[in-house]
């Protein structure tokens, strides 16, 4: 399989305005979003992370998602060769309007997470006219 | 090291020397971690007396999803990774995982004990245990005083 893509995912995130007390590089989970009838469903990749070591949050509009993988150092071993670092998992992702925050759903399996954001049902509400005089 | 190419006059391909030197730059900047990534899946490897650990990073395919085979000193992980099931093309905003068959061959520096190789998958990772044969094992010979 052809994957032309993959140092983009190992750059690290950046644009991040909060400094991280730890001590280790934060990689940017390559991420597939697609809309389904009545929800946006967000597909990242985090290979290591369980289901412990995820956190998903919202505030005003942002959806943010950290993924943090623990070192496991074989012992007697040592690192001879390597295509990725050890380092934990971080994106925000902005809500539309339409999004209804109180429904987010979240899950993980096999070092995926699936984050699925409802569509708020359109408050329709009908302004009665009234016959002017 | 390019230059060196070039003026020696040894260039048989430019586009392949273009690559190369794409390859060296994107060395440069990536650090000392990213040496090839351009395979998938991505691995790393541990070593020691005994054996190598090989890991790779596979996240979506499920473990009986992995093929794995050893024979000799060359370890074969096969598989497939599925798209999200009954989602149309169309409804994608963002596609960046990539999906479909992949085939990746690793040659080790010693045979491998094939019957000891042990792997396990969690977490979208994949950890196998190589033991190098015993036949390839280096053999203290003792020494006896004449």
């Amino acid at each position: 399989m052809k994957n032309d893509k993959v140092q983009e995912t190992r750059e690290q995130a950046t644009g991040e305005s909060v400094e991280r007390m730890r001590e280790r590089p934060v990689y940017t989970p390559r991420t597939d979003i697609y809309e389904t009838e009545d929800a946006v469903v967000l597909v990242a990749d985090m290979p290591g992370v369980d289901e412990k070591s995820i956190e998903v949050t919202l505030e005003r509009n942002t959806l943010t998602i950290t993924g943090r993988t623990q070192d496991v150092v074989p012992e007697g071993y040592r690192r001879a060769y390597a295509e990725f670092d050890r380092g934990d998992y971080q994106r925000s992702f902005a809500l539309s309007a339409h999004a209804d925050p109180n429904g987010i759903q979240a899950s993980m399996k096999d070092g995926v997470l699936r984050v699925s954001v409802p569509k708020a049902k359109p408050a329709l509400k009908k302004i009665p006219v009234i016959s002017g005089t | 090291m390019v230059w060196n190419a070039f003026m020696r006059g040894t260039v048989a391909d430019p586009m392949r020397e273009l690559e190369y030197l794409h390859r060296q730059m994107d060395r440069l900047f990536a650090g000392p971690y990213a040496l090839a990534a351009s395979e998938y899946p991505p691995i790393d490897l541990w070593t020691s007396a005994d054996g190598i650990q090989l890991r790779a990073q596979l996240p979506g395919v499920s473990a009986s999803d992995i093929d794995l085979s050893v024979v000799g000193d060359t370890v074969t992980l096969k598989g497939e990774r599925q798209d999200s099931r009954g989602v149309a093309d169309d409804a994608y905003h963002r596609r960046e995982r990539e999906v479909g068959k992949w085939v990746r061959t690793i040659q080790l520096p010693f045979p491998v004990e094939s019957n000891a190789v042990h792997a396990r998958f969690r977490h979208g990772m994949l950890e196998v245990e190589l033991p190098r044969a015993a036949s390839d094992k280096p053999k203290k010979i003792a020494i006896k005083n004449a």
